[in-house]
């Protein structure tokens, strides 16, 4: 690696010998005819006006410096290389600006390669969704004031979602550099990370070049260590524009992922034990998967146990067809176990009792008295105060603060440990009752999917049956959320991969699916997979311009929206109130639906530069408009299909 | 305008009991086979579809009744029993806001039924894209 020997000259110091130079030209006559060698007079700091723009060919004074070899964001892009990021997503920000040349000219715009994003919400909810596909974050820049406080519902989506987000925010800490023509005051920020520390695992404000690479791996590591969650550093603008100067340590520390917690053993043993002695035990996973290979645990242990797994769908954790998948009979199943086993379930007290939503909020259990509840889960091994994602608490009869995935090939080889043959052939008897559960379940989902098939808008069961019709050859991954959709791929379409569903955006926070399903869409374009996003109106409303990124940069994905023309969840609380008050419940629709004018998505992605067809309202026109979007598709580029829906 | 006669419950008792138990989705189908007949009001569909988009009953069980997972069951084409239709609109014991007489009157719940019984049955065959 090569070190600058020029001395370090900022590029403040650089604007303000320039900007002095200037003044010196437009001063008064009688400064420009001081006596040479006469000391110069000092002005007062209220002098530094905004000065007019300079003349670019005007010859810079002889004692500055005006180019550099090497300079601290060059160091700062190895160390990106070093951890393997593959991309940066920012909306391009002055502060990160030397950040930014380094990654497209000093790296080659190569690993990592720049995603152009147009809010920074989008930056992060990107870097959301291409995590759960891949399994590790990209890396976001941003400003240290204006875009952070832009990215701040993201980052609470992905901390909430426990997905590691990397972030790294500009700032000018030395207040001596920062240029007021430039804004450079309202960008700066005396602790950048604050606004966001609730809802971060960790960061740091390195102040030296050294300390940033350390840092720089430290946030790796502690984002992906479980529960993984969003680290944030902060690059300070001189830090970045600054030559190396010599003598500085150029050394990236040496990487080691942490191995996640797995559960204590005896621990992992008296739940063994409770597996096999219960007469209905049940699993409740939510975030339980992270990789194929905790799919695959899961289904080796449940079949063990011949045991019922009902799917929170926060992730992909158990095959939507495998007959012992319960999920659409959860309140049947969980009424009926004497163990409750969750599987990082942070809100397993919902699993376990009903809740009522009248003028007097009612709960009761719905498990049997007696029944035993085990959990297993890394939630309470980061947990904050102040943002109440923790859910309800749930008094549980034996808790492994422990990482589900880690802990589930313990657990089954203690479970073979201690089977016996009558508890085998008990457990073969159970599985079969299940298994014919299983299919009436699927049955009844097929039937109840014919209701409303012709008409129009469209239902949301015949959009899923028609979509699925047309892309189940290919090697698909279905990308966004789906509780908006009444769940209709997961009660209908056989999912059995880890990247086939990347669950949820975890704090609830509208506009995350859509630039969460193109980061998702990022990350599977070099596996060569079918990217499918059912889209809400409402969340692409958001930050719709995610559009011209996934056309910039080629990603291919193909969005099904979901127009129901309403943000229609909270149409129904409105509802919900005006009848609870007895008045005006043919009013909810105002401040909650889209009418009046109602919304074009096909020419707003258009304008996009993505292909796309719409209004859609008849179903018959909907399988030649999904032929001919999966067709562009497949050639590489997105694609959007506006089809106006059912409500759910 | 299609005016309907309805089929009404006897065993309200029994319906309730169905709904708090059994699955959601099969409320309208047991209640409308255990049901004896029973002259409910006159309703006018037309306006029953009026009423039920107006009223906000699409939001959760969508615009024909079909019902969905996220919200409310399958009402239509086979309602339940008129009065019980009435006594659980009127007074929900579940999730539902009630509807009181004095936000919808008698007759704009007879139109809705109307409505509701009017739905498209669904296929007589399963689509192949479903299978």
């Amino acid at each position: 690696m090569t070190k600058s020997k020029k001395p370090a000259v900022g590029r403040r110091n650089f604007l303000k010998s320039v900007a002095a130079g200037a003044a010196t030209l437009a001063a008064p006559a009688e400064a420009l005819h001081a006596t040479p060698g006469a000391p110069a007079v000092p002005q007062p700091s209220a002098a530094m006006p905004v000065l007019p723009p300079l003349i670019e060919t005007d010859p810079p004074a002889e004692s500055e410096v005006l180019n550099v070899d090497r300079t601290g964001s060059d160091f700062m892009v190895d160390i990106l290389k070093n951890l393997g990021f593959e991309y940066v997503c920012c909306v391009a920000g002055s502060s990160f600006r030397a950040l930014h040349e380094s990654v497209i000219n000093y790296g080659g715009n190569k690993n990592p390669e720049l995603i152009s994003c147009c809010h920074e919400e989008s930056s992060v909810a990107m870097g959301h969704g291409y995590a759960k596909v891949e399994g590790k974050p990209l890396c976001i820049f941003a400003h240290g004031t204006v875009g952070l406080q832009h990215a701040s519902m993201a980052i609470y989506n992905a901390y909430c979602d426990r997905v590691p987000v990397y972030m790294i925010v500009a700032n000018i800490i030395d207040a001596t550099k920062r240029d007021p023509a430039y804004g450079e005051w309202p960008h700066s920020v005396q602790d950048a990370a604050a606004m966001v520390r609730d809802y971060t695992k960790w960061d740091d404000l390195p102040i030296s070049l050294p300390h940033f690479a350390e840092s720089a791996v430290r946030a790796y590591k502690i984002a992906m260590t479980p529960p993984m969650g969003p680290v944030l550093l902060v690059a300070d603008s001189e830090l970045q524009e600054n030559p190396i100067q010599a003598g500085i340590t150029q050394t990236i520390p040496k990487l080691a992922l942490s191995t996640p917690p797995a559960g204590d053993s005896a621990a992992v043993v008296e739940a063994a034990r409770m597996l096999l002695q219960a007469e209905n035990p049940v699993f409740v996973a939510d975030r339980s998967a992270r990789t194929q290979a905790g799919i695959d645990h899961l289904v080796e242990l449940a079949e063990l146990l011949q045991a019922p797994v009902i799917d929170q769908a926060g992730r992909m954790n158990f095959p939507t067809r495998h007959p012992l998948n319960q999920t659409s009979r959860r309140a049947a199943v969980i009424s009926n176990s004497d163990l409750v086993v969750g599987l990082e379930a942070p809100d397993l007290w919902s699993a376990v009792n009903t809740y009522h939503d009248q003028v007097h909020r009612t709960s009761r259990p719905i498990t049997k008295s007696g029944a035993k509840i085990i959990s297993i889960s890394t939630g309470d091994l980061n947990i904050k105060a102040n943002y109440q994602d923790f859910f309800r608490y749930t008094g549980v009869d034996l808790s492994m603060a422990a990482d589900a995935e880690a802990t589930m090939p313990y657990l089954i080889e203690e479970v073979k440990r201690q089977m016996t043959g009558d508890r085998k052939r008990a457990f073969q008897d159970r599985g079969a009752k299940l298994a014919t559960a299983h299919q009436k379940a699927l049955d009844e989902a097929r039937n109840d999917a014919l209701y409303a098939w012709d008409a129009s808008p469209i239902s949301t069961a015949r959009v899923c049956a028609e979509l699925w019709s047309q892309i189940k050859n290919e090697d698909w991954s279905l990308v966004s959320v789906l509780r908006h959709f009444s769940w209709w791929p997961l009660r209908l379409w056989p999912f059995d991969k880890h990247y086939q569903y990347i669950g949820t955006q975890g704090g609830g926070g509208i506009g995350y699916n859509a630039p969460a399903s193109v980061g998702a869409a990022l990350a599977n374009r070099k596996y060569g997979r079918f990217s499918v996003s059912i889209q809400d109106d409402g969340d692409l409303l958001f930050a719709p311009a995610v559009l011209w990124t996934a056309a910039h940069h080629r990603i291919p994905i193909l969005s099904v929206m979901h127009n129901n023309r309403a943000y229609h969840e909270e149409l129904m609380h409105v509802q919900r109130m005006a009848n609870r008050h007895n008045r005006g419940i043919d009013r909810a629709g105002i401040g909650t639906k889209f009418e009046d004018p109602t919304l074009d998505f096909s020419r707003l992605a258009q304008s996009m530069g993505v292909y796309a067809e719409g209004p859609i309202t008849d179903p018959k026109d909907l399988a030649p408009a999904l032929k001919r979007a999966i067709a562009v598709v497949k050639r590489g580029e997105p694609a959007l299909l506006d089809v106006v829906t059912q409500p759910r | 305008m299609k005016r309907i006669r309805v089929c009404g419950p006897i065993t309200v008792f029994a319906l309730a009991a169905a709904l708090l138990f059994g699955p959601a989705r099969a409320q309208s189908q047991n209640a409308a086979q255990t049901s004896k007949s029973v002259d409910a009001p006159a309703g006018n569909v037309e306006a029953g579809k009026k009423i039920f988009n107006k009223y906000g009953c699409y939001e959760c069980h969508g615009r024909e009744g079909q019902g969905t997972t996220m919200g409310g069951p399958r009402i239509g084409p086979n309602p339940v029993p008129f009065e019980y239709f009435m006594s659980y609109v009127r007074k929900p014991t579940r999730e539902m806001p009630p509807y009181t007489a004095k936000v919808v009157t008698d007759q704009e719940m007879a139109d809705i039924y109307a409505f509701l019984q009017a739905r498209a049955q669904p296929p007589a065959t399963m689509p192949a894209i479903l299978k």
